[in-house]
């Protein structure tokens, strides 16, 4: 694959994953939640419910209390890629930030560890009936990607090394809109196609949870009758 | 922890043939709905589909986030009972999500399969029949989900756009068009019901020697009470029990042949229903110039019930706090000493108490009724902790199921109930459910469990001195 063709490719996955993103967002923003469907028992206050949803999101609660093999293999693949993704913010700033470079070790472990959640997850699809009965192409195909990606990044870092400074040079190209030639060692090229898939892939599927999980009716709603009317938006004029 | 009944092996197409009677005519058009499967009914399924996902954020955001986990997968009565893989939320919910992806989403229309997007066909359409109509839409699934993703929102949108192009069960449409003629879910006419009453309150005479009234239709009365009108005729200990509880209080109330029913099947049919059915509450309430309405022991009720603000209101002609539900109501007496209580009248009673989903699971209503048999009974014992508060099962008939054709997944849906019931050695469970009244005997029957189902109400007044 030429630079150029691999340059303009990535500009319109970029594209499509911004906008993709984006329109989503603005989905489950502009949709509008016209009854009170909290799920009981349920915090009362607008913060309680805000504390709520941030226990989903960082400590995935309800895995936590009723699901512990599922929640380690999920948290920890959660985290690894957080810490992954985290660190990879050298490549994108400059200069870099004091806490992306603490971030560093961490993100190395993170590298290694992140393939033990992720074959755990890859296991319990396959293994556990109920789940397989579940799990389709998509689903596995995702895991699968992420583990390429995980698997070529480990590559680059101790067995077919890539400069640092090449690789920043290029993405920070890529950013400025002044693109320059990537580095030409295949696995980088590999391991960069891949991470386009992924883009490409999120808007359109489950990935989404990682946004939408903030829009959950059931759970940001606090439970609270006594107070003000909850307005229905499409539903007022006779109301 | 292994489930109370342990999950079952995957039996495909176990129940795909138990579907409830389809509606009638006569029922469908008294509440506007198409009297049949309307002509080019794909496309305007699809229609309704897209309507409903701009109108409902939780049916957007569900149809979208869902990682497929499967941490619900072994959480729902039904699945548990029946071992249909159909019957695991997250594959039910796929029987909605597939048809999602394949007209809403980019790669749905793209790749088709590939990606389980399908189309919405005939055999779609009758497994959504089959499978929304096997789903009390209880939201114990949602409990366990990390994203709390709620399958009753799913079942109740598959079913509202099935109503929509004139696919609908002979019960719930039955339930509701007994509700615009008569009133009520049982079709119990105004003079019955004002007959049913004075002969509670001979009852009452007898047991009590007292005259304690079951007012119907007074005008003024401080309270209005929308109760299940099975307990005016079936479950008539509690419709006694409530007149005991105003007696003692001193409490102006009454019934409206208008209104006598709190139940909304409007909730497993669709929004103009619901909307229209809680209506009759609010109006009732205003014909008869009460100052609060008391909603009575049902599940489905106060999940209607503390909407009637938002699809009835503004609720401002009503004294704070509205909605109440009688337990609440209760408790809050109980606090202040209002009765006398004699908990030894009990002690022949060893109780148990049966959440019913919708108080429990949408209604935040846990403690109050547990207070109240703590007040009134010495002998009260919790099931397993994962089968009761937010973690209840079902009793197997709530969201339209209460239908005898679909016996065989009424009796697997409560199962687990009874399992856990038998593990206590209790010999009553009470519950402040209608539905649950009318299942739970037949399903202790069925599970050889030994214990009576009772109200709530009928225990604290069994144990109240008057």
């Amino acid at each position: 694959m030429t630079s150029g063709a691999l340059i303009g490719l990535a500009y319109i996955v970029g594209i499509i994953f911004i906008v993709g993103i984006v329109y989503r967002i603005y989905l489950y923003l502009a949709t509008p939640a016209p009854l009170p469907i909290a799920t009981t028992p349920a915090p009362t206050t607008v913060p309680g419910a805000a504390v709520r949803v941030a226990g989903d999101v960082v400590l995935f609660q309800n895995l936590l209390k009723y699901d512990k093999p599922l929640w380690l293999g999920a948290w920890l693949f959660h985290v690894g890629l957080f810490l992954i993704l985290a660190s990879h913010l050298r490549y994108l700033l400059y200069p870099v930030p004091g806490v992306v470079v603490d971030l560093q070790t961490l993100g190395v472990y993170a590298g290694f560890i992140f393939p033990i959640p992720l074959l755990y997850l890859l296991w319990r699809r396959l293994a556990l009936k109920r789940v397989l009965y579940v799990s389709g192409v998509p689903d596995l195909g995702v895991l699968i990607l992420l583990g390429l990606i995980a698997g070529s990044g480990i590559l680059m870092k101790y067995a077919a090394h890539v400069y640092l400074v090449d690789v920043k040079a290029f993405v920070v190209g890529l950013l400025t809109f002044q693109p320059i030639a990537p580095p030409a060692q295949p696995v980088f090229i590999v391991h960069f196609l891949l991470v386009l898939a992924l883009m490409l892939y999120f808007p359109f599927s489950k990935l989404m949870h990682a946004g939408g999980i903030f829009f959950s009716p059931t759970r940001y709603q606090p439970y609270k009758t006594l107070e003000r009317r909850y307005v229905n938006p499409w539903d007022i004029d006779k109301g | 922890m292994t489930s109370i009944i342990p999950a079952p092996d995957l039996l495909e197409d176990a129940t795909a043939k138990l579907t409830c009677y389809p509606a009638k005519p006569k029922d469908l058009r008294q509440i506007a709905l198409p009297l049949a499967r309307v002509p080019n009914w794909q496309q305007k399924a699809i229609e309704k589909f897209a309507e409903l996902l701009r109108k409902y954020k939780s049916l957007q955001v569900y149809m979208d986030i869902c990682a497929r986990c499967g941490a619900c997968a072994d959480k729902c009565q039904f699945f548990l009972g029946t071992g249909d893989p159909n019957n695991m939320p997250v594959a039910r919910a796929e029987l909605m999500r597939s048809v999602y992806r394949r007209y809403f989403t980019p790669e749905g229309r793209m790749f088709g399969a590939a990606v389980d997007a399908y189309d919405f066909d005939e055999a779609m359409l009758q497994k959504w029949y089959t499978y929304f109509y096997q789903c009390s839409e209880c939201r114990r699934c949602s409990v366990f989900c990390p994203y709390g993703v709620d399958t009753a929102e799913i079942t109740m949108a598959a079913r509202e756009i099935m109503a929509s192009i004139g696919v609908a069960t002979k019960y719930v449409t039955e339930v509701v068009a007994k509700v615009y003629q008569l009133g009520n879910n049982l079709g119990i006419p105004p003079p019955a019901w004002i007959d049913n009453c004075q002969f509670l309150e001979e009852e009452l005479k007898a047991q009590t020697g007292k005259d304690i009234r079951l007012p119907v239709d007074e005008q003024g009365a401080q309270v209005l009470l929308v109760a299940p009108s099975a307990d005016n005729f079936a479950n008539t200990n509690t419709m006694m029990a409530y007149g005991i509880l105003f007696h003692a209080l001193g409490v102006s109330w009454t019934t409206s042949t208008y209104c006598n029913e709190g139940g909304n099947f409007g909730l497993f049919l669709d929004f103009q229903n619901l909307k229209k059915v809680n209506q009759r509450i609010v109006d009732a309430a205003r014909q008869l110039k009460v100052k609060q309405i008391i909603w009575g022991e049902c599940g489905h009720a106060w999940r209607a019930g503390i909407l009637t603000d938002t699809l009835n209101g503004p609720l401002d002609f009503l004294e704070v706090p509205h909605p109440v539900h009688i337990c609440q109501y209760t408790a809050a007496m109980l606090k202040r000493g209002a009765f006398k209580l004699d908990k030894t009248a009990n002690d022949d009673v060893r109780v148990t108490y049966h959440d019913p989903c919708n108080p429990a699971r949408a209604g935040q209503l846990l403690e109050e009724p547990r207070e109240i048999l703590r007040a009134s009974c010495n002998h009260f014992v919790e099931m397993r902790p994962d089968t009761i508060r937010e973690r209840t099962y079902c009793c197997g008939a709530g969201g339209g199921l209460l239908t005898d054709e679909i016996m065989p997944i009424r009796m697997a849906g409560g199962k687990p109930r009874a399992e856990a019931c038998r593990a206590t050695g209790a010999n009553v469970m009470a519950t402040p459910c209608a539905i649950c009244k009318a299942q739970l005997p037949e399903v202790m029957k069925h599970w050889k469990v030994d214990c009576e189902i009772s109200g709530v109400h009928d225990l604290l007044v069994k144990a109240m001195v008057l």
